[in-house]
């Protein structure tokens, strides 16, 4: 390894925005697995200590392409105190949420035992994070809020979880991930959006996943740059398919989050959706709008990773369809493709759209005073 | 322009980088095999401490399926989002029209010229048998 760093690593980067922002999608980690025995039954933790997790997908545990860093994070958020990228409160907070000025943080953990076939055991490591979450993070930070995160391909036990956590203030988001066993608008995972309705909280879709399907539409590509835009396909499917299953009719307050998959692509999905609604609406007339009215009122996207066209007219445009009121700002910290808060919106934005992105439309969709 | 005294050139093995602030500017100049080069520590995309980053090779391909991989431990790779700029002249390879390092000349020099210049008391102790390293800004 031929990596050195300054003694001074963590220190503020000067070009820090100074007005206060939401970060709305932020990775805590695990020190160690056994971090989250505390949490979890005896029963399971000798379940995982013998058997271990497995995935829907045909590899070994892990991701089906390596990532460009070590953990897919930035070579410069190791913890002094040692660990992997993310799993420092501490070192979070020094290099993070202190020198940008993050007034809410939400956490979305990954690797949680969401989509893991043992729907018994993914419930319960699901509800040893929710544990976690408040345990290490928002109860020591009041700045960080949780997702709740639910054993996804099990709808009832999902909600189950939802209904416990309901009204808890540590907690402002219910977590699903874009892969999974079916496209999201499936009766399946239905009494999720039925508890998170009942609840009032937004259901955030975070890209990745391990559903078991190839992880592009036309089967397993070569390379980890296709799986990095295969995202955004991934998610233009899970949202057809919400639009196209009725979720968005049967439930109407339902908000859902599409977190680090783009935006650009949401103008040409729903001008695409509306024109074939228009001819074959007879086979789904539980859609009873255009499908653009429901995105638009349902859906809201976190930015990173933020379109960077050549013009940035070509930007505005596209947020001008969005709407400057549903894009939320979000770094991925600690993740390799981090959007730095400073540099990250081109000149040109007049400041009460800039509040916007960068802290009201959090603060307003997630409840945060 | 400025000369600098960076460090004696028996401190500063080959492998190996220094950080410094300048004048305010944050820069590293490394020791690549003997030869010295330095650059602004900031990455002109989104600003991070571009220098801590791995130092790699340039993979290059003129036709799909042939890959050329040269200037080993000449590339520095961004620590945040893995961007490439060639140390020995800050050139990026993902965008060059747009892109650049700010890449600051460094060399050896004997010590009996070093501690002639003005900039040497303050910042090292200058033993004049050695030979150090200087950056020029």
């Amino acid at each position: 390894m031929n990596i050195q760093f300054r003694e001074s690593s963590e220190a503020a980067s000067p070009l820090a925005v100074k007005a206060a922002i939401a970060d709305c999608d932020i990775h805590p980690a695990r020190a160690t697995r056994a971090e989250l025995y505390p949490y979890l039954a005896k029963r399971w933790q000798h379940h995982l200590e013998v058997y271990g997790v497995h995935a829907y997908q045909g590899m070994m545990e892990g991701p089906p392409y390596p990532k460009a860093q070590p953990n897919a994070s930035r070579r410069d958020a190791y913890p002094p105190e040692g660990g992997p990228q993310g799993s420092s409160l501490s070192f979070m907070q020094k290099q993070l949420l202190d020198p940008n000025n993050v007034q809410l943080g939400v956490l979305n953990p990954l690797n949680t035992g969401q989509g893991i076939r043992n729907h018994e055991l993914s419930a319960a490591l699901c509800s040893a994070i929710n544990d976690w979450q408040i345990d290490k993070w928002t109860s020591k930070d009041k700045r960080l809020k949780a997702s709740i995160v639910v054993g996804n391909e099990d709808g009832l036990s999902a909600a189950a979880e939802i209904r416990e956590r309901a009204g808890d203030k540590n907690f402002v988001q219910v977590l699903l991930l874009s892969r999974n066993v079916e496209p999201l608008g499936q009766r399946r995972y239905w009494p999720i959006y039925q508890a998170a309705e009942e609840a009032g909280l937004p259901v955030g879709v975070h890209a990745f996943g391990f559903g078991g399907n190839p992880i592009t539409p036309s089967g397993w590509p070569s390379y980890y740059i296709e799986e990095m835009v295969g995202h955004s396909q991934c998610q233009q499917s899970a949202l057809a398919s919400l639009v196209l299953e009725g979720v968005f009719e049967r439930f109407p307050k339902l908000k859902m989050v599409m977190i680090e998959a783009g935006f650009g692509w949401a103008p040409s999905l729903a001008w695409r959706l509306d024109k074939v609604w228009q001819r074959l609406r007879s086979e789904v007339p539980h859609v009873k709008r255009p499908p653009s009215e429901y995105i638009r009122e349902q859906v809201w996207w976190t930015t990173q990773p933020m379109e960077d066209p050549e013009r940035r007219e070509d930007l505005f445009d596209v947020i001008k369809w969005i709407g400057w009121d549903r894009l939320l700002f979000a770094t991925d910290y600690p993740h390799w493709d981090y959007d730095e808060p400073s540099r990250v919106l081109p000149a040109g934005v007049n400041d009460d759209d800039r509040e916007a992105f960068y802290l009201g439309n959090a603060k307003k969709l997630y409840g945060i005073a | 322009m400025a000369r600098h005294v960076i460090a004696a050139v028996d401190e500063f093995p080959p492998g190996t980088r220094k950080f410094l602030e300048i004048d305010g500017r944050p820069i590293a100049i490394f020791n690549i095999k003997g030869e010295y080069f330095g650059l602004m520590n900031r990455c002109p995309h989104q600003g991070a401490a571009l220098c801590e980053g791995p130092l790699i090779g340039l993979a290059q391909s003129k036709d799909p399926g042939e890959i050329e991989y040269t200037k080993l431990g000449e590339i520095i790779r961004c620590p945040w989002h893995g961007w490439e700029f060639d140390i020995r002249t800050g050139q990026s390879y993902c965008d060059p029209r747009r892109f650049r390092v700010k890449a600051y000349p460094a060399h050896v020099e004997p010590g009996a010229s070093v501690v002639k210049g003005p900039y040497v008391a303050e910042t090292i102790a200058v033993k004049v048998e050695s030979d150090y390293v200087v950056v020029e800004l």
